[in-house]
């Protein structure tokens, strides 16, 4: 890896309406894919229900940016670390979510899941290797 | 050191932009440098010279403006949160057929790359808000 390539995670910690941070997050991701970065994005607390599938906004009229996610592979953001035991306390499993996937160009294009469940443990182990941590 | 600041929050309804400035104050006033300043979200609000707090209290946008002129700070407002929220400079206004500008002092809106580009080029990116 590059010298002048950091460590970019973007944490997600909120439900993804009641408040415009989730939305907001996903607009900073977008943006700095551009950057050429290494990126990973965390989902705990009510961030998991960012991910979940079959979202519909319509009653409480507004935007569903649930999609969004699913376009985040081909902007190379391929690592999504959810939190099992938020899942669990919420009473959600992976299949709860949406399944997201990204290509690898290395493996002849071969289709990956781009949410990795990981324990709580874990994702400190995952925080504590980052270089730039935006909280949302 | 090389920091960059990121404020989340707006003015008076949260302690974050209070914190972010005493900060970068502190910062200065020891020798660091502070690469940038970016208001995303309602921090935004702290970008708009129509604020007009009771006279006793802290004037959280002159605050920042004063800092600014007398550290030559970069004080960079979020586009995109900046539009939502109704803080426009004199480009975004011809831009979006508006009939007014209220950005402050020492503000000046751009993207979110400045907000990634702050984060590769500085030391440490410290993010204020909740």
């Amino acid at each position: 890896m590059s010298e002048d390539i950091k460590r970019f995670m973007y944490i997600n910690r909120r439900a993804p309406h009641g408040t415009i941070y989730a939305w907001e997050s996903l607009e900073v991701v977008l943006i700095g894919a551009a950057f050429d970065q290494d990126v990973s994005l965390a989902f705990f607390d009510d961030g998991v229900y960012q991910l979940l599938k079959s979202q519909d906004t319509s009653g409480i009229e507004t935007k569903n940016f649930s999609p969004t996610y699913s376009a985040l592979g081909d902007y190379d953001v391929t690592k999504l670390y959810v939190e099992q035991e938020s899942l669990e306390e919420r009473g959600l499993t992976l299949d709860d979510l949406m399944d997201l996937k990204w290509e690898d160009e290395d493996d002849d294009w071969a289709e990956k899941d781009s949410i990795r469940l990981v324990s709580r443990a874990e994702l400190k182990e995952v925080l504590e290797q980052q270089d730039i941590v935006f909280s949302f | 050191m090389k920091f960059s600041i990121q404020v989340n929050e707006g003015p008076y309804q949260h302690q974050a932009t209070d914190s972010a400035y005493q900060f970068t104050k502190a910062a200065l006033e020891n020798g660091h440098e502070i690469y940038r300043v970016f208001f995303y979200h309602d921090g935004v609000n702290n970008g708009t010279k129509l604020t007009t707090p009771p006279q006793d209290d802290r004037n959280v946008v002159n605050r920042w403006s004063e800092l600014a002129k007398e550290h030559d700070l970069d004080m960079v407002v979020c586009v995109a949160a900046a539009q939502r929220r109704g803080i426009v400079d004199e480009g975004e206004m011809q831009r979006n057929g508006k009939d007014a500008e209220n950005i402050a002092e020492g503000f000046r809106i751009s993207g979110l790359g400045q907000l990634i580009e702050a984060g590769v080029q500085s030391d440490r990116l410290v993010v204020f808000g909740d």
